[in-house]
């Protein structure tokens, strides 16, 4: 019994539903023989890793589905024991570098190399090259990626190489110029209803319009977040009628919570108050920017037009910071100070203005 | 040609790779230094120490895909030949260790065997074969300090016998006294005749039909980069060529190839942010707008961001709109630069990419709306 996200993931390119001028690219890539290297981007839940488990199976046949997870000890220049899991069959490779942290580079080197200079020897192999699928590319160290550069070019007979990020902007540039970047933008609304409702259908039930179109726009264009809510909608009434409640993750209302007592009032106290809260998002491992997002957003929603502006540029600062610095619970309080801070500037503003303007027109009225 | 083939052949006896799976960057790397597109000055030198058989150590700098590493291969080449190539040059580039003790063991041992010389060359041809070797570290600035400071005395003490040549993008990388020990040679991007002429002389080489049109599109997105135009033009000849029936490349192919954010989105973006888009064909009535406040444009950051595009490139290509543009005052797109430049550092450090360009977004509009 698998959750409805894998039980129904496509696994041909014929079955993706969207992005079809895609799936007939990478069809065709896939049948030519000449397959470059490639890069998938996109927002997340948009369809990236289907895509690729789709792509191998197009090249290599359902081979690739016979999986195996090997541990692997690599060694770090300081001789320190690193541990990374792999996933790969007889064809590919699948690895996530962050794993190894800062020794990424010398998992990278070691084990490309490795399959670089060891040729396919399934005989029955459609293709003669592996590849080796880099899951979360764009946390690469900086060392690792020109690691990279170039074993692309030199083992491009053996070896090709399946990028996956979420956004290109920290991949270096000889890398991106040397694969095939392939964009994966996320469903729209009404591509990722028919998703829905296609899955409804393998199901044999019925999904009715307004609730479907509820689930779409609570996910912000995240399919698999779509998926699983609707999942956990129909465990809690079966018939999907009436008014739904889509239950928020108990984050986001925490969050929505931290962002009322910071508009509610600014004081020292309720710093502390907030700070608390601070510390139990993050240990409950909620990741700090999200946290910071999500609190902004709400905080905006409940200002001033003239406020946003300023406060989501504090919002983006601090964020900034926060992936520079150390101790991420600092960034955020500062964030939270600064608003209050603004917050209470501009009400002391308005109600001076309006105190001046009382004056003169006393003052005024005085003289008449 | 014939000579090129049987060197090639043997360079590489144990990657036997089909040519045809080749990357045409590395299929089409100048053979010759005259083949190097471009560089006039830094070909010209060379071509002297061809003759006169003596060289300087030499530090080649410049951005990339300007054709740095094809020149000292090509230039090795020609001095040794295919037989003597594989002991007389030693290349170590990033992908190879090259820590402190790589500097100490490998290239001293290397730089301390005298070599042999061997005039006759296996294809009849006779290279000068001057008598010292070559060592080409490849993207040099990579390299650590102490590594670039451990090969400052090797490089004089082996001087009688050997070479070096520093290939690396950033020539403030490499310490000073590295720096001083060799004749720099600056390579510059490439102007667009040469682009265009090599690209049409491969393009001819592998039978595929170029527009102008998408010459120019390799052009505009390669930026200077002729590795870079050439890789985007293999991969698009890939995905013509892989339709049935073959389609012709056109030059919104190649922007989608290079990652680049269609200008209809772009312009739509700057419209919402208060730019006004010249040249554009429905300059609307109503452009002065002032209703569009923040939500209207964290709505299109959102939706930007879910198309997927990436946040850099948006901001260059932002950068280029707002700069250029004909009515902002100084003030106004001095503003922006600063928001641009901020936000271009914010997200190499990695910072989220969606805040970062509600900020620039708000920024600008802020710029724009307030004294206009």
């Amino acid at each position: 019994m698998s959750l409805w996200v894998d039980k129904f993931r496509p696994k041909t390119l014929d079955d993706l539903h969207y992005h079809e001028g895609l799936s007939a690219r990478l069809k065709s890539l896939a049948a030519s023989g000449d397959f470059p290297h490639m890069l998938f981007y996109g927002p997340s839940g948009a369809g990236k890793k289907t895509r690729i488990s789709c792509t191998l199976r197009q090249l290599f046949g359902s081979g690739v589905e016979r999986l195996k997870i090997d541990q692997r000890v690599f060694l770090s220049p300081s001789k320190r024991k690193l541990e990374i899991n792999i996933v790969q069959s007889n064809y590919h490779i699948e690895i996530t570098p962050s794993e190894a942290g800062n020794y990424d580079r010398v998992v990278i080197q070691e084990l490309l190399k490795e399959i670089a200079q060891t040729q396919q020897v399934d005989l029955n192999a459609k293709q003669r090259f592996k590849v080796v699928v880099i899951n979360e590319a764009d946390s690469l160290s900086r060392d690792a990626q020109a690691a990279l550069r170039r074993t692309m070019e030199k083992y491009m007979s053996n070896m090709r190489i399946i990028l996956c990020a979420n956004s290109t902007s920290r991949l270096i540039a000889p890398i991106k110029s040397r694969c095939l970047l392939m964009r994966v933008a996320a469903p729209t609304p009404e591509e990722m209803q028919t998703v829905l409702h296609h899955v409804a259908k393998k199901l044999k039930f019925d999904l009715p319009d307004d609730a479907s179109k509820q689930i779409v726009d609570d996910s912000g264009g995240n399919l698999r977040k779509a998926l699983l809510v609707f999942e956990a909608l129909k465990m809690q009434s079966p018939d999907l009628s009436g008014s739904l409640a889509i239950a928020k993750p108990d984050w986001e209302t925490y969050c929505h919570k931290v962002a009322d007592l910071i508009v509610q009032e600014q004081s020292p106290a309720r710093v502390m108050e907030v700070r608390a809260k601070f510390y139990e998002l993050l240990s409950h491992c909620i990741p700090p920017t999200i946290v910071l997002k999500t609190v902004a957003e709400r905080v905006v929603e409940r200002v001033d037009e003239s406020l946003k502006a300023d406060i989501m540029h504090w919002a983006a600062f601090y964020e900034g910071r926060m992936r520079i610095g150390n101790k991420k619970i600092y960034h955020l309080e500062a964030w939270v100070v600064k608003v209050m801070s603004l917050y209470k500037a501009s009400f002391y503003m308005l109600t001076y203005m309006s105190t001046v303007n009382d004056h003169h027109f006393c003052h005024i009225a005085f003289c008449l | 040609m014939a000579f090129f083939q049987v060197q090639s052949n043997k360079a590489t006896p144990k990657h036997t790779a089909d040519p045809a799976l080749q990357p045409w960057v590395e299929k089409y790397r100048p053979k010759t230094i005259d083949d190097v597109s471009a560089q006039e000055h830094t070909v010209a030198v060379l071509r002297k120490t061809l003759t006169s058989t003596n060289l300087p150590h030499m530090l080649f700098y410049g951005p990339p895909g300007t054709g740095k590493t094809s020149t000292i291969l090509a230039l090795s080449r020609q001095l040794f030949g295919p037989d003597n190539f594989r002991n007389r040059v030693l290349e170590l580039n990033a992908s190879d260790e090259r820590g402190i003790s790589i500097v100490r063991e490998k290239i001293k041992n290397f730089a301390r065997q005298t070599p042999r010389a061997q005039m006759v060359a296996s294809d009849g041809k006779t290279y000068p074969c001057p008598p010292y070797k070559i060592i080409i570290l490849d993207e040099a600035d990579s390299m650590t300090q102490d590594a670039q400071g451990a090969l400052r005395r090797i490089m004089e003490t082996y001087a009688r016998i050997t070479r070096f040549c520093l290939v690396c993008n950033y020539v403030t990388r490499i310490i000073e006294p590295l720096a001083s020990r060799c004749s720099k040679f600056r390579f510059t991007p490439l102007d667009s005749s040469s682009t265009s002429s090599r690209l049409s002389q491969i393009a001819t080489a592998e039978h595929v039909v170029l527009e102008p049109d998408v010459i120019s599109a390799l052009i505009n997105t390669s930026s200077g980069d002729l590795r870079r135009s050439i890789t985007y033009l293999q991969s698009a000849s890939r995905l013509s060529a892989s339709t049935n029936p073959p389609t012709p490349i056109t030059a919104g192919d190649i922007q989608e190839i290079a990652g680049v954010v269609p200008d209809a989105v772009v312009h739509d973006f700057a419209k919402t942010l208060g730019v006004e888009i010249v040249g554009d064909m429905d300059v609307d009535n109503d452009g002065r707008k002032k209703t569009r406040g923040f939500d209207a444009v964290q709505a299109k950051v959102k939706e930007l961001m879910r198309q997927g595009y990436s946040a850099s490139q948006i901001v260059s290509q932002l950068h280029d709109i707002v700069i250029l543009h004909p009515t902002l005052h100084a003030r106004q797109k001095s503003i922006c630069a600063l928001a641009f430049a901020e936000a271009d550092k914010a997200i190499c450090d990695g910072a989220d990419e969606e805040l970062w360009i509600l900020e620039v977004g708000l920024r600008i509009h802020k710029a724009i709306s307030s004294d206009s």
